[in-house]
């Protein structure tokens, strides 16, 4: 019922135009992910949703209701910071308490509701705390706690993550995913990260210049990317692009060699980019595989190794065991599966199917 | 708004006043330690002066000795027993007391309005106040003055007090000092449900209270010392303030100098308490505003 829907936002700062038509419905208890490079309009769709800002055209629907016209307070949505803005001058517990200000809950309801979602967040004993004495993935947790605390039909977040380091963000990642589990809640949440993305969201948004891009799981838009912007955002390293032409039911590539696309037709001398993800570029044997070059730098990173490889001209990624690594300078012969191979329009850049 | 007629003097003290060097042993550092020493001996040279001749008789104040010869408090029987100066010495708190909450109140809410609101003609109007920083308090005496002749304000707590109402340089200040709030903590406000006002009040006053115990001593000190204006606008020596009514002191027939010297002595008490404990509020409002300047 929660189901929250936008049609046809816009928005303009000036004359700048920095969302141009944005179409979503998200469904009660989703947790959707946008994504995108920084400045590509994510903040300004969650401010408008969450009425911090107001859209130019299009509509904001929450739960049915249009809500363009109501204030934030009226739209039963809460919001998470990315510096988490709590305020230093109280304790955690009326910092959590103080989203409860406006509610018409009596002391008592009011004091329980802040135990209740302590304890959900394991915060009980830091009730009586400042802000300046808690680490930051504290400060994180009683940041979610604000919002929580008002029950609300949506909460948003803004980059909450991208202020810890990188051992604390992979834990609040699990645990707001957890949380979401126990709540329930539709999520909209907001991050530069796709990882980040990948890893939380039932459905990713991939944003660029204000337009989406894709909308799909997690698995759709890394299998199946419906352009060459989604294919290279999401995966890292990024997905290897070698420029080619149709010819004979495979690609001919720029840089030499033939790989066969078999169940594909396109006219003969199409241009097109041959999309191969590092993980599906194995070593082959003597002989056999399609691509050639030698490897230039060896980036260990444990269980894999990625190495990179100058193949006429082109840089190409490919990850190997991280045991049977080559070593830099060496020759090798690359064959790609044949399962995983991704064809784009190489003037729109637009995936063929 | 008025750039008041007293706060820049005091302002313009404390951004003055030197910072102490912290490299020890460099060449320079003694002639910076030399300067600075005479600099310091300079200005502590005429309150110790006023603090001596404040224990002493008439008959030794020409003296040059700092030590009196005979101690005595009988001027401070005398000035504490004067029932003028204690109107005087109540006169100047309460006014400094009103134009220091009302400073606190409005030069923060149009400093927090400047800052954190975007609307037509905002720059034109800081530019505005801020320009009337740069008109001496002199030229605007004469306009002050017609002004309450004109609304029978002569003579009256308010006519001494409403030239300072709010100030061109608090406005500036606070101003200033919002722009280190983030704007994430006045929209989680808003999305909590709060108006523009309790935001204002709640959330972003807290968060600069530094500031406000800044701009709390620039103003109230600027008032305790204020003495032209005050000349001016009083007739009757009730209404005096301290700094006025000592100047009685000295013009009566037998100028009592250690009488006045012991008024003086007095009224820097107040003053010397309120800046020890927020001194570092000082210092580092000073510090703040300059950085984000
Ligand atoms: N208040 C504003 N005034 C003018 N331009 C803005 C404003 N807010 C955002 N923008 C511009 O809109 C674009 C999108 O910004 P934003 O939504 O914050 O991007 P993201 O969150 O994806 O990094 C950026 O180019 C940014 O410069
Ligand atoms: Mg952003």
């Amino acid at each position: 019922m929660a189901d929250l829907a936008l049609h046809g936002l816009t928005k303009t700062f000036g004359k700048t135009k920095v969302l141009h038509g944005i179409d979503l419905a998200v469904q009660d208890g989703e947790f959707v992910v946008f994504v995108g490079p920084s400045g590509c309009g994510k903040s300004t769709t969650l401010r408008i949703i969450a009425g911090l800002e107001d859209a130019t055209a299009g509509t904001v629907e929450i739960g049915g209701r249009v809500v363009n016209n109501l204030e934030p307070k009226d739209r039963d949505i809460a919001m998470v910071f990315q510096n988490y803005a709590l305020y230093p001058h109280m304790t955690v517990r009326k910092n959590i308490g103080f989203g409860l200000r406006t509610s018409r809950l009596s002391r008592a309801e009011k004091a329980a509701r802040i135990a209740e979602v302590a304890g959900v967040l394991g915060m009980t004993d830091l009730l009586d705390r400042r802000p300046s004495q808690l680490s930051g993935g504290q400060r994180q947790r009683v940041a979610i706690g604000r919002a929580m605390v008002r029950d609300p039909k949506v909460f948003l977040f803004d980059e909450p993550l991208s202020n810890l380091d990188a051992q604390l963000r992979t834990q609040m990642r699990l645990e707001i995913k957890k949380l979401h589990k126990q709540v329930g809640t539709t999520i909209i949440f907001v991050t530069h990260d796709q990882v980040e993305a990948m890893t939380l969201a039932d459905r990713i948004v991939i944003m660029k210049d204000g337009v989406i891009q894709q909308v799909g799981t997690p698995s759709e838009v890394f299998n199946a990317p419906a352009n060459v912007f989604v294919a290279r955002f999401i995966g890292a390293p990024a997905m290897n692009l070698l420029p080619g032409s149709w010819r004979e039911g495979g690609v001919a590539l720029d840089m030499g060699g033939q790989i066969a696309l078999p169940g594909r037709q396109l006219a003969d001398g199409t241009r097109v980019d041959l999309g191969i993800r590092p993980t599906d570029l194995a070593i082959s044997a003597d002989g056999a595989g399609q691509i050639t070059g030698a490897i230039t730098l060896v980036e260990p990173l444990g269980a894999e190794s990625m190495l990179y490889i100058d193949a006429g001209g082109v840089e190409i990624i490919a990850a190997c065991p991280g045991r049977t690594a080559p070593d830099p300078g060496q020759q090798i012969r690359l064959s790609a599966d044949p399962e995983a191979l991704h064809l784009f329009d190489a003037t729109t850049g637009e995936a063929l199917r | 708004m008025t750039a008041g007629p007293v706060l820049k003097g005091a302002a313009d003290r404390v951004l003055a006043a030197p910072a102490a060097p912290r490299r020890k042993g460099h060449p320079g550092a003694y002639l910076r330690w030399l300067l600075l020493f005479a600099g310091g001996l300079i200005m502590v040279a005429p309150l110790v002066w006023m603090l001596s001749a404040s224990f002493k008789f008439s008959y030794e104040l020409y003296d040059l000795n700092l030590i009196p010869v005979e101690p005595t408090l009988r001027n401070y029987e005398k000035v504490l027993g004067d029932p003028r100066f204690l109107r005087w010495f109540g006169n100047s708190f309460l006014i400094a007391t009103i134009v220091t909450m009302s400073n606190l109140f409005f030069d923060s809410l149009v400093g927090y309005t400047l800052c954190k609101f975007r609307f037509p003609g905002r720059t034109l109007i800081f530019i505005a106040i801020l320009s009337t920083l740069m008109i001496p308090t002199e030229m605007l005496v004469i306009p002050w003055y017609v002004m309450s002749q004109k609304f029978g304000w002569l003579d009256s707590y308010w006519g001494i007090m409403f030239p300072g109402m709010m100030t061109a340089f608090g406005t500036f200040l606070m101003k200033q000092f919002f722009e280190s709030v983030p704007d994430d903590f006045l929209e989680a406000a808003r999305i909590d449900g709060l108006n523009e006002f309790q935001i204002w009040w709640s959330v972003a006053m807290p968060l600069v209270r530094p500031a406000l115990a800044a701009l709390a001593i620039f103003v109230f000190l600027g008032n305790w010392t204020a003495f032209l204006w005050p000349l001016i606008v009083t007739n009757s020596v009730e209404m005096y303030t301290i700094p006025v009514g000592l100047k009685t002191f000295a013009v009566e027939q037998n100028v009592d100098w250690e009488m006045v010297m012991t008024g003086a002595a007095i009224a820097t008490l107040p003053t010397l308490v309120i800046f020890l404990i927020f001194q570092r509020f000082i210092i580092r409002g000073v510090v703040m505003a300059g950085l984000k300047g």
